[in-house]
């Protein structure tokens, strides 16, 4: 098993014909990943890649049965995109896009709010699940198949755990990137809720930055009930306040959202707290260890 | 994105948000001119972007224009230090000259993002003047606070709610609510993150009046408001820091002397925090983007080395789909054309790494290749302290 995608996936790439939508549907495809359909508004009708171009979602939900997206849209359009895609029953939504506003994403949570849909991102590598199916920009030749499950804010940080884990000898079941962004769709406590009853998932690493208070409500609902181990890091421990460290989430705001706030939570909550980054894949091997 | 006061003000204005009577003044003549016009009595305030002006000595009453122009004088120039500026301060270029009013009550009202809610949500308080963290946290209950629904924007009701709660009644309690109504307007049509009136004055006439005006906009969102984008003013942030986002890289200065460069933001903050684990401390925070191009890395070699605290460098990109060697044959490329003399730690990871290590210790330069940020951070951290 795994969560989110797996092998039945079929994906439609919205911006499909854009440059980032290539090359990274090519590397998709590469990988496996069944990519059904692509969406770009004005080219429908064409093939790119192989694969049928069409105007919306709804004629590549209807013609090719997408059930999840991508999307590789510009900044200023990308809210736009994720709510055509929930609003033509997709199931899981990627939205890999870096710099919408936060206005625009307080629009699209109130938007699917009461619908059944996943939205991962915005600014995320994706979600991959090992030798299944890869949604996202994330280097597929990393990841092994296993039973570590990973969630994170970070791009680049995540590749940086996935080789720990796999250097002590463990894949992962599925990694999720749920994004940098102040507001992002899913957050730590929704994917936790899925990977608990991922049978194929034996402990969980979750990779969280400063600003905001995501990980803290992770640390409250893993001390109630979520009875796997868990391993954390938290990167951003040497960040000054009030400055926004590259992700736009990631800025501890009136003194809070500091790094050590999180880890103090986790660790409370009984969750393996890695202090340096390097200690990723230690802190896995002691969690299954017991 | 900050703004100073002025232009803040210059916002609320076209929102329809009552300010004083006043005007920007560069000169100490500028600011005679204007207390001719608005006064005889005036306060005269420093622009910079920091909080606590007034305690610092940049906020002062004049009675007459002839004290404006003496005290713009003073002001103008002057090495403002607060809280929030740091022991170095900050210069002032500017001041606003406005009307003195008199002053009856101090309130407080804000509106930001509240990313566990997802909305925006209005504050308004009965402890204006001082910080609204310290009222936050001493005083919680004197915090009233209304939850807005995009899809419907502040409505009526909710303003009608705090201004109650404020005490207020009459046509100040009418001015207020247009008030409240109007700032909220100014925030989510100019995309702001922060909109704070601090303190929120009720005169001695009953109206009401922003005494003080702070915002802040989304950074993402600044392209589609040119017109705000303008407003941003240079001489505010650190020199390099302009000069990195020139080439749009992030980078933020920080104390110590470990200069860093790495792909992702993410990685970027592990970096730095693996270096203090380490016993050493980082120069920078400098994400050059997931995709490392050449061009990104040269530039961000440029902006590294202009940093004169920086003794040793760690690279550390994980290329992931980018290739190791092409990285390599970017950064040997960029550090002799810019003749970087300092030792420099590289740590690559990805396609080709083999061959990428090899480019560069056969390079001439003097690097050190590492195979993971544990070993890379080992490595430079001794090499900054000599």
């Amino acid at each position: 098993m795994s969560i989110l995608i797996d092998e039945n996936t079929r994906v439609v790439v919205q911006g499909i014909t854009g440059s980032e939508g290539t090359f990274h549907t090519q590397k998709m495809q590469e990988y496996k990943t069944n990519v059904v359909a692509g969406v770009t508004p004005g080219k429908g009708g064409i093939t790119h890649l192989g694969v049928p171009v069409y105007n919306t979602v709804e004629e590549a939900v209807k013609e090719q049965g997408a059930n999840a997206s991508a999307i590789f849209v510009p900044p200023f359009f990308a809210a736009d995109a994720i709510m055509e895609s929930a609003d033509s029953g997709i199931n899981t939504i990627v939205c890999i896009t870096e710099g919408i506003p936060t206005f625009d994403m307080i629009k699209v949570k109130q938007f699917l709010l009461n619908k059944s849909c996943r939205l991962i991102g915005p600014n995320t590598p994706g979600i991959i699940s090992p030798g299944k199916c890869k949604i996202g920009i994330m280097p597929g030749h990393i990841h092994t198949q296993g039973s570590v499950g990973i969630i994170s804010r970070s791009g680049t940080l995540t590749y940086e755990a996935v080789q720990q884990v796999s250097l002590q000898g463990f894949g992962q079941s599925t990694a999720v990137g749920i994004g940098g962004d102040p507001i992002v769709g899913q957050k730590f406590i929704d994917l936790l809720k899925l990977f608990k009853q991922d049978d194929e998932t034996e402990a969980v690493i979750l990779i969280g930055e400063i600003g905001g208070s995501a990980e803290e409500e992770a640390a409250e609902y893993i001390k109630k009930d979520f009875p796997k181990p868990v391993v954390s890091f938290i990167a951003g421990q040497t960040a000054p306040p009030g400055r926004r460290m590259g992700h736009a989430g990631a800025i501890i705001a009136g003194g809070k959202g500091t790094a050590e706030e999180k880890m103090k939570a986790l660790e409370e909550a009984g969750v393996l707290v890695a202090k340096s980054p390097a200690h990723i894949g230690d802190k896995v091997k002691q969690a299954l260890k017991k | 994105m900050k703004i100073h006061e002025y232009q803040a003000k210059k916002i609320l204005k076209e929102f329809g948000v009552k300010t004083p009577k006043g005007e920007v003044a560069e000169t100490p003549e500028q600011a005679k001119e204007i207390a001719q016009k608005i006064g005889p009595k005036v306060v005269v305030k420093a622009q910079i972007h920091a909080g606590g002006r007034g305690k610092g000595g940049g906020v002062k009453l004049a009675g007459n224009p002839d004290e404006a122009e003496k005290t713009a004088s003073e002001i103008i120039g002057m090495n403002l230090i607060t809280h929030q500026t740091g022991p170095e301060g900050k210069r002032v270029n500017r001041v606003l000259v406005e009307e003195a009013l008199d002053i009856e009550r101090e309130l407080y009202i804000g509106i930001v993002i509240d990313r566990a809610l997802e909305a925006p949500v209005v504050m308004a308080s009965s402890e204006g003047g001082v910080e609204i963290e310290k009222v936050a946290s001493e005083t919680p209950e004197l915090i009233f606070k209304e939850y807005i629904n995009p899809a419907t924007g502040f409505l009526g009701f909710q303003a009608r709610k705090l201004a109650f709660k404020l005490g207020l009644k009459g046509d100040t309690f009418k001015q207020a609510v247009k008030f409240f109504l109007a700032l909220y307007k100014a925030f989510s049509v100019s995309d702001a993150s922060l909109a704070e009136i601090n303190p929120l004055l009720i005169t001695k006439q009953g109206d009401v009046i922003a005494l003080d005006a702070k915002m802040n906009f989304d950074d993402n969102a600044l392209r589609r408001h040119p017109d705000i984008l303008d407003m941003r003013d240079l001489d505010e942030e650190e020199p390099i820091e302009v000069e990195a986002s020139k080439y749009d890289l992030n980078y933020i200065k920080l104390d110590g002397n470990v200069g860093c460069m790495v792909n992702g933001a993410g990685l970027a903050m592990a970096t730095m925090d693996i270096i203090m684990h380490t016993g050493g401390m980082p120069a920078n925070f400098l994400d050059v983007g997931g995709g490392v191009s050449e061009e990104a890395v040269k530039n961000a070699f440029k902006i590294l080395v202009s940093d004169k605290d920086v003794k040793a460098a760690l690279v550390n990109i994980f290329g992931g789909i980018v290739r190791c060697d092409m990285v390599a044959n970017g950064i040997v490329n960029a550090a002799k054309e810019l003749h970087v003399k300092i030792p420099m730690v590289v740590r690559l990871e990805g396609t080709n790494v083999e061959k990428g290590k090899k480019i560069l210790e056969e390079s001439e330069l003097s690097f050190k290749a590492a195979s993971s940020m544990k070993e890379a951070a080992e490595l430079v951290v001794p090499l900054a302290k000599q």
